[in-house]
């Protein structure tokens, strides 16, 4: 409960001081007023018997995002963004989040320019596909989609400095937010069920300690190249074995605190994207729980075939290697995969059609253990404001020594109806 | 679990437009002394780009109304923003309304008259800028009769000129040009280009695919004349011979040296667009 109310706490706390900030700003004429979003009918079926009893083969639900955005004069602007979603079959599930609600600010210093954001957001680093391994500022929202790209929102105070030497950033990060999970009778769960009401910091302050992030990118010609250091609270829990209020075995998750160092970089040559991401990092604990310094990285590219055999479609082609020092005691990172040894290979067909029909396929194989994992993608729009997306994620195999052994059997196939507003 | 994240496609092919503007732009005669065809086309080409220079900026509206053999329509709205360049390509900032799926998806271009044009593109659900290549040349739009090349930036060095002829065109005489792209990943043999002799406005270019067959038709109308000078044209219009399909792209609310500077034509910039 503790947490819960922590965290309904800096919601509304934040929330509050928006409004607060923003109706300072009342009198300032609202220029620009737009409402729109998405909702989203889901049916999530899993074809294998859960190798826990109990666990439920379809997952059914809806999503809600609908996002305000308002901008006076001036140029600045108030976006907030909340989400729902709605899961018939794992409460865990069924979460609310407020994905944005933020302030922004902005002007020119000299010949450079600041903008300030205010408020709960999103961020994304990096250029990888495989894995988002230089991404830190957001917790992964991890019931949504175990790929490991949805993400909760994350209060900040985010300055952005920019100019004709590039753009630096420095995020202070007041708030921890802990990681989902799915529950009991949830699939894509762990052999223990993760205890939501009992989060373990390395710090003092628990949620509370205020984490630091910067970040300097810049474009020199067809290089794109960003370095990022993080220094705070882990994204990534260690989980404890234990158990619950209740007295039943479960994992508590534990965070500690870390830095990080990160790296990425992308060539743009032609039909060529060649792409890296790198971070060396301190004070996380590996699959042990013994803390071990380590680096890590991940690299390939992508190559696109324009207008295939006089037809108006695209094919990509991508291969990618992840690597983790820490080799056999590594951890997931921003995933449920283990990329110690990795490869990703995969393809995008883009038929460039009225409806932005669009296949992708990914395999991610790893080299040292017996994981293989493969995953299809159907994309297509319907009318101006209906699509669909279809997903198959089937895990062909998953070796007996990778954390995620207890998702096996969690083979899924899912479908998406959106409606777009 | 890994995703292949979604990419270029889904908007660039919506990107139908890039920088139509480029050809939109007018100007004035090239008195031809020397007979050399090569030579007067050049002139001509150059003149028009001079014409069209010192507008600053602009934004603008767009809606693209793509029909099929049937009949059938499907439409798509943007809005865009423009930065003149001094010595090179323009920057532009394109911004989807329509299909709502890809609504805040953006595209910055920053084009350049001898090197590669860069490329970024903004990916909203994941708040992702992703750096893309501008390698494209005659790949279609979703399906619009309009082909990268068609919007991107008409730079003059981009291709190769040959003066025709005279004839009328409607009530005004034009100029015929031949002109011929130096990219040989262009989808084009040919292209033939007719300006009027007064305000070199362009009101009409076929297509000749690598077969030198006649494969598109545009045509320009609803010029209008901004800041005293810049003749831009309000709608335009791809006919495809080969498959019935047509576009229409429809220009509104032209706005000329607004208060936006070089901030929004960067990646910051991209992340900012609503």
């Amino acid at each position: 409960m503790p947490l819960s109310f922590a965290r309904r706490r800096v919601v509304s706390g934040s929330i509050w001081i928006l409004a607060a900030v923003f109706s300072i700003r009342a009198e300032a004429e609202i220029v620009n007023r737009d409402f729109s979003g998405r909702f989203s009918a889901e049916s999530r079926w899993f074809p294998e018997t859960g190798a826990f009893p109990g666990q439920r083969s379809l997952a059914s639900g809806f999503v809600a995002e609908p996002k305000l955005y308002l901008e006076d004069a001036a140029g600045r602007s108030f976006t907030l963004a909340p989400f729902f979603r709605y899961d018939h079959s794992d409460p865990r599930r069924t979460h609310f989040d407020l994905r944005e609600a933020y302030l922004l600010l902005l002007g020119d210093i000299g010949d450079d320019q600041w903008e300030l954001r205010l408020g709960v957001d999103r961020v994304f680093w990096g250029v990888t596909e495989s894995q988002h391994l230089v991404d830190i500022v957001n917790q992964i929202d991890f019931v949504e989609h175990p790929g490991g790209e949805a993400k909760l929102g994350q209060p900040m105070v985010h300055l952005t400095w920019s100019g004709d030497w590039g753009v630096a950033e420095i995020f202070g990060l007041p708030y921890h937010r802990a990681r989902t999970f799915s529950g009991l009778h949830g699939r894509l769960r762990l052999p223990l069920v993760i205890d939501n009401e009992r989060v373990e910091y390395e710090s003092a302050a628990e949620e509370w300690h205020f984490d630091f992030a910067s970040r300097y990118s810049h474009s020199f010609g067809p290089l794109d190249l960003g370095v990022s250091l993080f220094d705070g609270t882990s994204r990534e829990p260690f989980l404890l074995p234990g158990s619950d209020a209740g007295g039943m075995p479960a994992f508590t998750q534990y965070y500690a605190q870390i830095r990080q160092f990160g790296l990425d970089a992308q060539m743009t040559v032609g039909s060529w994207l060649f792409k890296l991401e790198a971070i060396q990092r301190s004070g996380a604990r590996n699959l042990l729980g013994l803390e071990q310094d380590y680096a890590a990285t991940v690299f390939g590219g992508e190559y696109t075939f324009y207008s295939v055999f006089g037809s108006a479609a695209d094919v990509t082609l991508l291969g990618e290697w992840n690597y983790d020092g820490r080799g056999r005691n590594a951890t997931p990172n921003r995933s449920p995969n283990t990329l110690e040894n990795d490869l990703f290979s995969g393809t995008r067909l883009a038929f460039n059609d009225v409806q932005s029909t669009e296949i992708t396929a990914g395999f991610l194989s790893d080299l040292g253990r017996a994981t293989r994992a493969l995953a299809l993608e159907f994309d297509r729009r319907i009318t101006g404001q209906w699509s669909m997306h279809l997903e198959a994620v089937s895990l062909l195999s998953v070796d007996k020594d990778d954390l995620h052994y207890a998702m096996r059997d969690d083979s899924f196939i899912e479908l998406n109806l959106v409606y777009n507003f | 679990m890994m995703r292949v994240s979604p990419t270029r496609s889904k908007v660039l092919s919506l990107a139908p437009h890039l920088a139509l503007w480029a050809c939109l732009i007018a100007q004035p005669p090239a008195r031809a002394e020397s007979p050399a065809p090569e030579e007067t086309g050049l002139k001509i080409a150059l003149e028009a780009r001079e014409r069209g220079e010192g507008f600053g900026n602009f934004t603008a509206s767009q809606a693209m109304v793509l029909r099929n053999k049937q009949g059938r329509e499907s439409r798509r709205q943007l809005r865009l923003k423009v930065l003149e360049v001094e010595g090179d390509g323009n920057k532009s900032l394109f911004v989807f309304d329509e299909p709502r799926d890809v609504k805040e998806t953006a595209l910055l271009i920053h084009a350049h008259r001898e090197s590669a044009d860069e490329q970024w593109l903004y990916l909203p659900a994941l708040k992702r800028v992703k750096r893309i290549s501008s390698a494209n040349r005659s790949g279609s739009f979703m399906g619009s009769e309009f082909a990268y090349e068609d919007m991107g930036s008409q730079e003059v060095e981009r291709f190769s000129y040959r003066y025709l002829r005279d004839e009328p065109c409607g009530d005004l005489t034009c100029t015929v040009s031949e002109r011929v792209p130096v990219d040989e990943r262009s989808g084009y043999r040919r292209q033939l280009v007719w300006r009027d002799r007064n305000e070199l406005r362009v009101w009409k270019v076929e297509y000749y695919d690598r077969k030198d067959a006649h494969l598109k038709t545009l045509t320009f109308g609803s010029y209008e004349k901004h800041l005293d000078r810049y003749w831009y044209a309000g709608e335009m219009t791809m006919v495809n011979h080969l498959t019935g399909k047509s576009t229409v792209l429809s220009w509104t609310d032209f706005q000329f040296r607004t208060d936006f500077d070089e901030r929004d034509f960067t990646q910051t910039g991209l992340r900012r667009v609503r």
